[in-house]
């Protein structure tokens, strides 16, 4: 040890790899860009595509001449403004919000479990917002005369109360320091919702085919409103959980270990997961329960950009809001008029794009 | 100077005693071997140094008790290689050596311009240059654990904890991994607890031994005072002949059972 052949420099640390084989660096720059790219192209196409055209043209047109200061003629007549920033805009807003959401969350309750099958649904939020929305369609005050729409606050409240439930429950067990623990206490908990839930379906038969489309999961927007109400939600958690980004890679060591680098992984699992479960219960109270999001995107994007949460948690952020909004234009274009439900598109989507990742990163995998 | 004092401490789980009214003491700069049969408590003793378990009796790293040092705080004192670290078999060795910057860098900072600099150096000393970009999955059990001694060294604790170092490495690496430990508790002034299994290379590289029997401490010494037949037939229940080298080196040697040679044994022990 007494000779040192070798000077490491720091450049080595950061971008540790031999200039022969692809920079990962570069590689990472390069799928933010391949990611940005999508959600550009998603967003483009989620505000083109329907049963009115609009021109790609006019629709850049009209939105430049919305800037201050710029007047380029109005690109779009007063109908095809309006079904641009009162119907597609809203749509493809929210779809965004909502898929980048799902995936971040799904990407944060993986890293805090380290539990590649965590999503965002893991602790009960999906069942507690299901039964939320459930007694919000089948005893619900007719809320047309209503400001605000009462389903999304039943969901949201009931997603809470199922994530706290299974928080409390998973602690009073008094293992405090095992993850695995949680999760169960999270499956006992959505066990006991789910039941509840189907018990007051049952005896509200004529609420099935309503509660059942909301838990297949749909985008429909009534103007910005639902945009607006989940917009600081997203927000706040999003901005949470990226703050988090190195600490979930020190928690891929386990407890233990974090524990002995000075980590308090109690307090870092606390608040990511009540991040994660403040946007999900957000997006899930007005989109119902979209499968699937939170699991795909986030491995895909491990397997082909790495798994550094420095790296999955913005990319599958991008990633998830491309994934649903392209998944959206399909729902709602492929039987036109009617509308399927986009849960179905996730999966019909997911599944396949998963295989094809799989199978590529398996070739690129040195 | 004392730097890890133990005072009468205790870890319980449950009714069980893991560890049991032990108390050492080890100097700065020391090596002290914690040797003792599976199950004597020596893991426990560390994980209890470390703060992973709950323990009464107290426990003073560098003269500041266990109860006064944040997590942090204890981090920056005392680093630990466990005895199966988890090596997520993605991450590159670069980030696996940066997580030992973590006790520096604050709740939601990242690292600075000096952590780079230090795994950079823990990088040379270690010879890891060459590793940096490889995810941890693809070493070898040698530059594995060369790459865990360096998270923790990255971690510039005075206090390095090993738990059976070398309980994976076959026996060139067992020496490399042990003669690294050494040079490095040297340049870096170091204090080493290391709860070791091959009795020969504790005596060997330990200054002092403390023999752990069901949580307590049995005794404590030179190599040549620890190391008797007799110890450690009563404690390990291990039949062991201990030679002494010129050098007043310890070799331990395990026979055969009491059965005597191997022509009796052969004819005494036919399947029935």
């Amino acid at each position: 040890m007494s000779d040192r052949p070798t000077r490491t420099t720091v450049e080595a640390i950061i971008r540790p790899d031999a200039p022969a084989e692809p920079a990962p660096s570069r590689l990472r720059r390069r799928w933010f860009a391949v990611a940005v790219g999508a959600l550009g192209g998603a967003l483009a196409l989620g505000v083109l595509v329907g049963p009115a055209s609009l021109s790609a043209w006019g629709v850049v047109t009209e939105m430049i001449s919305t800037l201050p200061g710029v007047d380029m003629g109005p690109g779009l007549t007063d109908r095809q403004a309006d079904i641009l920033w009162k119907i597609r805009m809203p749509r493809v807003v929210l779809g965004a919000l909502v898929g980048g959401m799902l995936a971040i969350s799904g990407a944060a309750y993986q890293g805090v479990f380290r539990n590649p099958l965590a999503d965002p649904y893991l602790l009960g939020v999906a069942a507690g917002a299901g039964l939320g929305a459930t007694l919000a369609i089948a005893y619900g005050p007719d809320s047309s005369a209503w400001p605000v729409d009462a389903l999304p606050m039943f969901a949201f409240v009931g997603a809470f109360v199922g994530v706290t439930a299974a928080w409390i429950l998973g602690h009073a067990s008094g293992s405090q320091r095992n993850a695995a623990t949680l999760i169960l206490a999270g499956v006992a908990v959505a066990a006991f919702l789910t039941a509840l839930q189907t018990y007051v379906q049952q005896r509200e038969a004529e609420t099935l085919r309503q509660v059942y489309s909301w838990i297949l999961g749909r985008l429909a927007t009534s103007g910005w409103h639902e945009v607006l109400l989940i917009l600081p939600y997203v927000v706040v958690s999003t901005v949470a959980i990226l703050l988090h980004r190195r600490l979930l890679d020190v928690l891929a060591v386990g407890d233990d270990e974090a524990d002995t680098l000075g980590v308090r992984t109690e307090r870092v699992r606390l608040v990511v997961v009540a991040a994660a479960t403040l946007g999900t219960a957000a997006a899930v109270a007005v989109s119902g329960l979209i499968g699937f999001v939170g699991i795909i995107v986030p491995h895909a994007v491990r397997l082909v950009a790495g798994t550094s949460y420095r790296i999955v948690l913005p990319l599958s952020l991008l990633g998830g809001a491309a994934f649903l909004v392209t998944a959206d234009v399909v729902a709602r274009t492929i039987s036109s008029p009617a509308e399927l439900p986009i849960g179905v598109i996730t999966a019909f989507l997911g599944a396949p794009f998963f295989a094809v990742v799989l199978h590529t990163s398996r070739k690129l995998a040195r | 100077m004392t730097v890890l004092r133990v005072d009468d401490a205790t870890v319980r789980f449950g009714d069980f005693c893991a560890v049991d009214s032990l108390s050492l003491e080890v100097a700065g700069g020391e090596w002290l071997g914690l040797i003792g049969p599976n199950g004597a408590g020596k893991s426990t003793l560390l994980r209890a140094v470390v703060g992973l378990v709950d323990h009464d009796g107290s426990i003073t790293v560098d003269g500041t008790p266990h109860q006064d040092l944040s997590r942090r705080d204890l981090a920056r004192a005392v680093a630990l290689v466990p005895q199966v670290p988890e090596c997520p078999p993605d991450m590159r060795v670069a980030d696996y050596l940066l997580l030992g910057r973590s006790p520096y860098i604050s709740y939601l900072g990242t690292e600075r311009r000096h952590d780079l600099d230090v795994v950079a150096g823990v990088s040379d000393q270690l010879e890891l240059g060459d590793f940096l970009g490889r995810a941890l999955g693809t070493l070898s059990g040698g530059e594995l654990q060369r790459v865990v001694l360096g998270r923790a060294l990255a971690q510039e604790a005075p206090v390095l904890l090993l738990d059976e170092p070398t309980s994976a490495l076959d026996v060139g690496h067992q020496q490399q991994v042990l003669e690294l430990v050494e040079s490095l508790r040297h340049d870096r002034s170091l204090t080493v607890v290391a709860a070791m299994h091959d009795l020969t290379l504790a005596g060997q590289f330990a200054d002092r031994l403390l023999l752990m029997s069901n949580g307590r401490s049995v005794v404590t010494g030179t190599a040549a005072e620890v190391l008797t037949e007799h110890t450690i037939s009563e404690h390990y229940g291990a039949s062991v002949r201990v030679l002494r080298d010129d050098d007043g080196g310890v070799v331990v040697i395990p026979t055969r059972s009491h059965a005597g040679t191997r022509a009796e044994r052969g004819a005494t022990s036919r399947p029935g």
